[in-house]
Parts: C-alpha cells; sequence; structure tokens
C-alpha cells in the first residue's frame, strides 16, 4: 500500500508548495535554461550600443577618462605612490579590476526591481538574470582588459619597468572570485531590497566609498603599518593587489590575503544564493 | 485518462493597502509566533474572502481560497469570473511566478504559461533577435527556436519587418510577433491569461484557431483566462467558475455559460419611464429582458430569442404599437420587429401590468447586438406621442458550433441557412 502510494507521488513532474526547503536550489533549472542566460547577455551587448556611432568603443571611454582623472588628481595634485609603475597603467588596472566588481554589485541589488515585470509574468529560474549580469559585465571587462593590454604594449616599446609575472596564471581565479564576490553581495542586497527599499540608497555611494578602502589609487605597500590590516579586510584588496603583480610585477600577494578573499567571497556566495532563493516565490507581491 | 494538473486545498492571502512602516513589526510578530512559537499563522485567521465592493475589517484577504480541482490531460478548461475573483493569482501560482500561502499543486508535463505577450521584448533588437529572447523566456531551447523560426515568422505575418527593431513596429505587429512565438512553444500544458484582447478581429481569430489546435489537434492541457465567454465556448469543454477567490462551480461550460451570463449581466431593469406624454405617464416601462427560448440568459445563434416585456399601464390606450431594432455593435440597424399587422396585442393590453413576451427567430451571426425598444400611438397611420428606447439591452450571440471556423461568414451579420441540391 505505502509502495503504491510513493509510485504515484513519484509520477509528478512539479510540485507547487508554499514553503521549501532552505537549500534546495534547482541548479538543474538554471541549466535547462542557460540558452537564455546567453540571451540575456546579448541582448545587453546589443542594446548598448544600438544607435551610436562609435558603438563597443564606448566601453573604452569610461575606464580611459576616469584613468585621466586619476592621474591628474592621484597622481598630479596629491602625489601619490604609484610603486613606480607608469601611472596611467597603475591606475588603469585597479579601476578595470574594481569596475568589474563593483558593476555586479550594483546592477544585481536592483534585479528584482528592475524585472519585477518580467519576473511577475513568466517562470524561469530567478538566477538566471544575476548570472547574465554578471555574464555581461565580463563582456565589458574583457573589452576593457583588451585596452589595459594597449597600453602595456605602448609601454613595453618605450621601456618602461613593469614585469608581468607568473602569477598571471591566477587570472582567472581573480575573474571569478570578483565575479562571485560582487554577484554574492548583490544578491544579498537585491533579496533585501524588495520589501524595504532603505538598503538601496546606500549602495549608490556605499560603493564608491568602498573604493577608496582598497587599493585602487594607492598601492597597498604605501599604506602606512597600522591601516594595513584594515585595508586588507576589504576582500578586494588582496584580489586587486594579486591582479596588478600578476599583470605589473608589483603588488603584495599571498596565500593569507588572497585566502581571505576566496573564504570570504564563498561564504558571501552561498548566504547570497540561499536569501535569493527564499525570496524569490513571494517576491511579486511585496515589490 | 491521466490527471495533469491537481490543486488542493490552495490558498492566498494577499495584505491590502501600502507596505511600508508598521508592517515591519507585524513581520516581526509573525516570524516570532509562526517560526519560535510554533503558533498558526495569525494573519490566516483574520483573512476574509475577497470580495473587492464591501468593506472588510481585516487588511488581509484571501484572494484565492481552498481551491480545489483536477484537470486531465488534453482537457481545454476555461477560467471565468469577475475582476478580482482571483483568476489571474491562480494562473500565477500555477506558472510559478508566486508561490501559493497553503495547499499544493502537483503538476505533470512541462508547463508554457502565457500572462502576457511579449514579455521580455527588448524595443531595440530586431524582430529575429526578439523571437529568440522571448523563446528562450518562455523556456524554449535555441536549437527549438531555429528549427521552428520560420513557421513563427509565417505566423505572425511581420516578415517584411523581421529584421527591424520592435520599436518600429505598430502595436498589433508587436503583438502579432509575440503571439507567434508562444503559439510555438512546445509543451504539455498551456496557460494562457486574457492575451486574446489586443490584436485586430483577424488575428484573434487565427490565435483562437491555433490554441484549439493545440488543446484539440495536439491533445495538449490549456488553461484559459478570459471575459470573452464566446471565446471559451470555442475552446473549453469544462469552465472553473471563480467567485471570490472561491471555486463556485465547475462544470461543462455550456450550463456555466447560463449561470454566469445570469449573474453577470441579469436583467436590465429600467426605471420606470415617466412623462410619456405631455399629460403625464401613460405607460410605464417595468422591464425589458432578454432571454433564449429555454429560460436561459446565453443565446446561441440559430436560436430564437424571447423577448420579455412588462408594462404599466396607467391610461386606456388607443392603438399601441410596440416595436423593437436590433443593431449590430456599431448601431447599424440589422431588423425592426413591430406589431402593426396584426393588432392583437395591442387590443388586449388592459390597465395595469401586462406582461408581453415576443418570439424572434434569430438568424443573426456570433458578435454583441444592441436592441431599442419604442412604443407609439397610432391614429390614421400617423405616429404620435412616440417614444424611443435607445441601446435598452445589448447582447451576446454566441456560435455553438465550433468546427466551422469560417472567417467569411464571421463576417457577415446574418447567417442564413441554405438548401443545396444536385441534379
Amino acid at each position: 500500500m505505502q509502495a503504491s502510494k510513493d509510485n504515484i507521488i513519484e509520477e509528478w513532474d512539479l510540485t507547487i508548495e508554499p514553503q521549501t526547503s532552505l537549500f534546495e536550489l534547482n541548479f538543474k533549472d538554471v541549466w535547462r535554461y542557460r540558452d537564455l542566460l546567453w540571451m540575456f547577455v546579448k541582448r545587453d551587448f546589443v542594446s548598448f550600443y544600438k544607435q551610436t556611432i562609435l558603438g563597443p568603443l564606448w566601453f573604452f571611454i569610461q575606464p580611459l577618462f576616469t584613468t585621466i582623472i586619476y592621474i591628474f588628481i592621484f597622481g598630479g595634485l596629491a602625489n601619490l605612490s604609484t610603486d613606480g609603475l607608469p601611472q596611467p597603467l597603475f591606475y588603469m588596472a585597479g579601476i578595470t579590476a574594481w569596475n568589474y566588481f563593483a558593476d555586479c554589485i550594483t546592477k544585481t541589488s536592483t534585479v528584482f526591481k528592475d524585472n519585477a515585470n518580467i519576473f511577475g509574468k513568466v517562470y524561469f529560474p530567478r538566477l538566471i538574470m544575476p548570472l547574465s549580469i554578471v555574464a555581461s559585465n565580463l563582456v565589458r571587462f574583457g573589452v576593457q582588459m583588451i585596452l589595459l593590454f594597449i597600453m602595456m604594449g605602448y609601454y613595453a616599446m618605450n621601456d618602461a619597468s613593469f614585469t608581468i609575472t607568473p602569477a598571471i596564471l591566477l587570472f582567472p581565479v581573480l575573474v571569478l572570485l570578483m565575479a562571485l564576490l560582487g554577484l554574492g553581495l548583490g544578491l544579498i542586497i537585491t533579496a533585501l531590497t524588495t520589501k524595504y527599499r532603505d538598503l538601496a540608497f546606500l549602495v549608490t555611494f556605499g560603493i564608491q566609498l568602498l573604493m577608496y578602502t582598497t587599493t585602487v589609487i594607492y598601492p597597498l605597500s604605501s599604506a602606512p603599518e597600522k591601516y594595513k590590516n584594515l585595508i586588507s579586510l576589504n576582500p578586494m584588496t588582496g584580489i586587486i593587489e594579486a591582479f596588478r603583480y600578476a599583470f605589473l610585477g608589483q603588488g603584495q600577494i599571498s596565500v593569507n590575503t588572497l585566502g581571505y578573499s576566496a573564504l570570504f567571497t564563498i561564504v558571501v556566495m552561498l548566504l547570497g544564493v540561499v536569501i535569493f532563493n527564499k525570496t524569490e516565490k513571494t517576491f511579486v507581491d511585496t515589490v | 485518462m491521466a490527471t495533469a494538473i491537481k490543486v488542493e486545498n490552495l490558498s492566498k492571502i494577499y495584505r491590502l493597502g501600502e507596505i511600508g512602516t508598521g508592517t515591519i513589526s507585524r513581520d516581526i510578530e509573525r516570524f516570532v509566533k509562526t517560526k519560535i512559537l510554533k503558533q498558526e499563522d495569525p494573519f490566516l485567521k483574520i483573512g476574509e474572502t475577497n470580495d473587492r465592493a464591501t468593506k472588510g475589517s481585516s487588511d488581509i484577504v484571501y484572494s484565492l481560497k481552498d481551491i480545489n480541482f483536477e484537470i486531465e490531460q488534453g482537457d481545454a478548461v476555461g477560467i471565468i469570473g469577475r475582476n478580482g475573483a482571483g483568476k489571474s493569482t491562480l494562473l500565477k501560482i500555477l506558472s510559478r511566478v508566486t508561490s501559493p500561502t497553503t495547499g499544493k499543486i502537483n503538476i505533470k508535463g512541462r508547463v508554457a504559461s502565457l500572462l502576457e505577450v511579449g514579455t521580455g521584448f527588448h524595443p531595440e533588437l530586431t524582430g529575429r533577435e526578439n523571437i529568440y529572447l522571448n523563446g528562450a523566456i518562455l523556456g524554449m531551447r535555441k536549437r527549438e527556436i531555429d528549427h521552428k523560426l520560420e513557421e513563427i515568422i509565417d505566423f505572425s505575418g511581420v516578415e517584411r519587418y523581421i529584421d527591424t527593431p520592435v520599436k518600429r513596429y505598430s502595436s498589433g505587429m508587436y503583438v502579432r510577433l509575440a503571439f507567434a512565438v508562444a503559439a510555438h512553444l512546445e509543451s504539455e500544458i498551456l496557460i494562457v491569461d486574457e492575451v486574446l484582447a489586443v490584436g485586430d478581429a483577424e488575428f484573434q481569430k487565427k490565435c483562437l484557431g491555433k490554441m484549439g489546435e493545440i488543446s484539440k489537434g495536439g491533445g495538449r492541457t490549456v488553461l484559459f483566462v478570459s471575459h470573452n465567454m464566446a471565446a471559451i465556448l470555442k475552446l473549453c469543454e469544462n469552465v472553473i467558475y471563480l467567485k471570490n477567490g472561491i471555486v463556485e462551480s465547475i462544470d461543462n461550460s455550456y450550463k456555466l455559460a447560463e449561470q454566469y451570463y445570469n449573474i453577470n449581466d441579469g436583467t436590465i431593469y429600467l426605471p420606470s419611464i415617466e412623462n410619456y406624454s405631455n399629460k403625464g405617464s401613460k405607460l410605464d416601462i417595468c422591464k425589458i429582458e432578454l432571454i433564449n427560448n429555454r429560460g436561459g440568459k446565453c443565446i446561441y445563434m440559430n436560436e430564437s430569442i424571447v423577448l420579455n416585456l412588462v408594462i404599466d399601464v396607467k391610461i386606456e390606450l388607443l392603438n399601441m404599437v410596440f416595436g423593437f431594432s436590433v443593431k449590430d455593435k456599431n448601431g447599424n440597424e440589422i431588423f425592426f420587429c413591430y406589431d402593426y399587422e396584426n393588432q392583437e396585442i395591442a387590443n388586449q393590453i388592459k390597465l395595469g401590468i401586462n406582461k408581453i413576451s415576443i418570439e424572434i427567430s434569430n438568424c443573426l451571426n456570433e458578435g454583441l447586438y444592441l436592441l431599442d425598444f419604442m412604443c407609439f400611438e397610432n391614429i390614421n397611420y400617423q405616429e404620435r406621442d412616440s417614444y424611443h428606447l435607445s441601446n435598452v439591452l445589448s447582447f451576446e450571440v454566441i456560435r455553438k458550433n465550433v468546427n466551422i471556423i469560417v472567417d467569411r461568414i464571421n463576417k457577415t451579420l446574418i447567417n442564413t441557412r441554405s438548401c443545396w441540391k444536385i441534379e
């Protein structure tokens, strides 16, 4: 009798219930919709440069101008050290890495609010949307990396003092860490802001301020000893330092700092996915 | 046959009013009571049924309450109900857009839901790009779309614009393209909200035809929400009638249509018409009612219409002529009926309440019609004291026979019977 009852239950393809377990993440579903992820990335990329003359070149403009301003203010006026690296390379590397992280977090942090319309009308694994944001930012990041390479090529021909180190093999890991860290934090914020919007105000300027607590505009080596540990608390510090070390040969890379960043990322990511998963079920009613 | 969808004790509560300060304290209260003290959810207790017109004592309402039904594989089931009856909430839960508060739904097969056409269309992208995007959102794989692309473009009828950004499309073209994608979804269960309300008449027919094909030919399960009873009757054998979040009845669609029309529109009671003549009221019209010859409110093609008229005569009338005309929805008069030739009715009218019933043979095609009522005194073949009531009531003629879908017939107003012989 019990056996036949079990058989009946197994027949269903889908059961909709109010409460599901906290860790039921349904990655199978996400995998089934992988084509959609790709479509969203394509949409973001194509719609970005539609009806523009310069097209994808616009991806270059923002980091280029930011670099110029940083050279002027932090390099020229404030005379901050760049660890002996050419200023454009130093700032460019920091900005490229930081921008990727910052874009991931700001865009994913409004994913529920921005897509309430689509989410309210059709079901697909909600995680696809933030994942697609991280992936389309990766495209942008890739394009900006090309700009960095061009500048590196220029300085290499002019005998500037930088070296590419074997740590460059860590590059994919660094990108993954930045992506997951941004995604994880973004997921937590978007889940917390569906009902109470307060936190959303914090994100916009918070990210801006957070940049100064990590080593985008100054090298960790130039920081006073008493602040070093404080600066290292920002999980992005280890990543940016490693990033600079890999491509330019200057920066403080250690197992400790990277390990800390990785651990932080994993915890944030897991927390983010669980909270997001919990919220996605009913956020349509409260957003 | 096997069950495709099984819904058990499904409820959904909503909180009315604004979400803002004050709600956080209730959230905490609810959390403490349910999660820590393991008590029953305090909000479920005070919930009321969802009657939007009356003021309730609580701001928690049941949008759906204890819904139970089963749908068999291959069935086309309609869901009807007034605004706010919970139709859309039910579809939203079924398509996993939101989750229920209590209860359980079991589904067998892949579900594709169409709560809106063109969800996720990006205005900057071309028609072709949007087909891929929209298809993927609805759950199609890229391979599947590649395979069906030609068919989709063909069905949409916007081939010429397919490589133009959809922001340049007319709204009709937009909808055509969107529905074309949705119509080519391959799923065992299709859930459709009132998406057919848009698009021109020709395209609406095409959509209904396609959906009929899906459910009847394809053996797929279709759930269809609409206010348009004619569309529901065309597609669905069974209907779930929701009222204030509760299943009022589940029945054969033809039986339920009668009930629906009775409740929804009902008889139109007119206020008594004063000052019919200059010397004060000669007669009051108490009631004009239109029913089918079985007494129901749902009028099918080729089925006689009965017009019930109740008048209160105040003074003795001479040679009264009663008449009415039937107009199409654009106001063009189609025919006029009156009792001018045989004065039998007029001669039998007495002082006080008179009930007159008029049976009309119905040669109208399906559609919406309006009725004008008029009466006048016929003195020496001249109209005197004529009274004209425009658009006293509207009624819908519904096609019962689903198989004949011929566009040419549907464009005409009159539906005649012809007898064909060959020698």
